[in-house]
């Protein structure tokens, strides 16, 4: 994937992201990125069932990496059992801090591979995801 | 002004966050490397040549700062580690011994973290009560601060100039009106001491906190200034070496005079003597100069900005030297990523005043801060990037 392609993906998830808006519905987890950063503030919000995470939402403030990566995030996870969320988070992981992994687990996620390389650019791209560990213990 | 003096400028840099912290100018690190090359020894010790001249020079730069902020004597300066521990020396180791529990403090939403989390603790520890004067569009209006005032407000507690606006506090009317009316008053100076005349005795400061970093000098080095009779009723709130007087294994001990009592421990001598060559260096240009210098830059900033159509400015009306801005639907940490790729510094973020946006309406900004050694040219330039930023998320993407 050559980097206009990338960055139009990033741009095309920062200003359509997916999923936008909360909903009012307790069957839903819902965690912060506020105590993480500083400065970006993201609502998460999981529900669960069946062994899958069915429905991912997201709403806040936060930087065009952060946000589009929210998207792209939520775009890749709904649907998923534990086993393949913890396949695909991993090789995300391993991207973003510069480690062998196999791309072909992470299709559009894989935009972020060079913004990992900036030590200020790695937080915002990991920050929507952050909260998958802890969806991942409820699973 | 003086751009010669700052090796750092030759990398191209356009550095506009002197709010938090100010470049060094190279009188300031040669009087840092000297201590260390030249005559390390400990303060207040030996009787050997090196350590006498380590004492003179320590002590000097408390008299510079006396002279500097025309406090009454030397004994009413105590360092510390920055602001922030000044303001914690005033709240834990005065405050807390001086108030009881429904005594009322005063202080405003936009004041920086380090002027409320202590007071928020001193609420838990001690139950005195924390008030907040409303702010009239943003900044703070005699008339809401005397409606404030009841008769349990013991403190006022204020930062001369804010972090975020940049907004200066009618800080000599406040004060009258404290000595008036036997309340004490502590000021923030972090943001006004580096770019302004500072008097405590015509401004009626109780206490005065402040930071050498944001003035030239080195990290770790901050200043706390009390009136003397004040000082002497604060408890010291780390004790150890270098401020007793005698202690036995009985359990009986007794704490040396001011200012020695509040400075356990070896203090950053080595900060402590680039601080002195710092308020050399700004005492040479004179502080007034820099203020009117700063004033009239920001205003040329403004009058440049407001020619761009798709940037809003918050603090327009606002004196000194912080611009506050953000680029129309993009988020402050993207436009601060975008000037970075031009070697713009500036600040994005809520600037350590996170319940300023329960009055501001808007949670996080791009904060451009000046000082003497930013110029006219260096604003073009950021008028430039600003102008073509349509193109923005080709860069921070």
């Amino acid at each position: 994937m050559d980097s206009l392609t990338r960055r139009n993906i990033m741009l095309e998830n920062y200003q359509n992201p997916y999923h936008r808006g909360l909903v009012q519905a307790d069957d839903y987890l819902l965690f912060n990125t506020n105590n993480e950063s500083c400065i970006d503030n993201l609502d998460i919000q999981y529900q669960l069932k069946d062994g899958i995470i069915s429905d991912i939402r997201f709403d806040g403030e936060a930087c065009a990496v952060s946000t589009s990566a929210a998207s792209l995030m939520i775009k890749t996870f709904i649907g998923k059992t534990k086993p393949e969320v913890l396949e695909i988070l991993d090789n995300y992981e391993k991207m973003l801090s510069g480690k062998e992994y196999d791309a072909t687990k992470l299709g559009e996620l894989i935009v972020y591979e060079d913004i990992g390389k900036q030590p200020n650019r790695k937080r915002c791209a990991y920050l929507p995801f952050e909260s998958l560990r802890k969806v991942l213990q409820k699973m | 002004m003086h751009r010669e003096d700052f090796e750092i400028l030759n990398t191209g840099i356009i550095y506009l966050d002197n709010g938090a912290t100010t470049l060094k100018p190279k009188c300031v690190v040669d009087a840092t490397v000297d201590y260390y090359t030249k005559y390390t020894a400990n303060a207040h010790r030996g009787d050997y040549d090196n350590s006498l001249k380590v004492d003179m020079l320590y002590e000097g730069v408390r008299d510079k700062v006396r002279d500097f902020i025309h406090a009454k004597s030397s004994k009413e300066i105590i360092f510390t580690s920055g602001t922030t521990d000044s303001l914690n020396r005033i709240v834990f180791g005065f405050m807390k011994t001086h108030l009881k529990k429904g005594d009322e403090v005063l202080l405003t939403k936009a004041e920086h973290a380090s002027n409320i989390l202590p007071w928020l603790e001193l609420e838990k520890d001690v139950g005195v009560v924390v008030k907040y004067i409303p702010l009239e569009n943003h900044q703070v209006v005699l008339k809401n601060v005397l409606e404030s005032i009841t008769d349990k407000t013991k403190v006022i507690s204020l930062a001369h100039v804010t972090n975020v606006l940049g907004d200066e506090r009618p800080i000599r009317e406040i004060g009258c009106l404290c000595q008036e009316k036997g309340i004490y008053f502590v000021v923030d100076g972090a943001q006004s001491v580096p770019h302004r005349p500072v008097d405590v005795e015509d401004l009626h400061l109780d206490f005065l906190a402040f930071s050498a970093h944001k003035m030239l000098g080195p990290t770790g080095v901050g200043v706390l200034y009390g009136k003397e009779e004040l000082l002497e009723e604060l408890h010291p709130t780390i004790v150890g070496g270098g401020m007793n007087a005698t202690f036995s294994s009985e359990g009986s001990w007794e704490y040396k005079s001011l200012p020695s009592r509040l400075e356990a421990g070896t203090p950053n001598i080595a900060g402590v003597i680039g601080f002195g060559a710092a308020l050399d260096y700004l005492m040479k240009i004179g502080m007034e100069n820099i203020y009117q210098y700063e004033c009239s830059l920001k205003k040329y900033f403004i009058s440049q900005l407001e020619t761009i159509d798709n940037v809003i400015v918050y603090n327009k009306e606002v004196g000194g030297s912080t611009v506050a801005f953000n680029i129309d639907d993009v988020f402050s940490q993207d436009t601060a990523i975008y000037l970075n790729h031009y070697h713009i510094c500036v600040r994005a973020g809520n600037h350590c005043a996170k319940i300023l946006k329960e009055d501001l309406q808007v949670k996080n900004t791009c904060r451009a801060s000046l000082y003497f050694y930013n110029t006219k040219e260096e604003i073009d330039s950021v008028i430039r990037v600003l102008r073509q930023s349509k193109d923005i998320f080709r860069i921070v993407l």
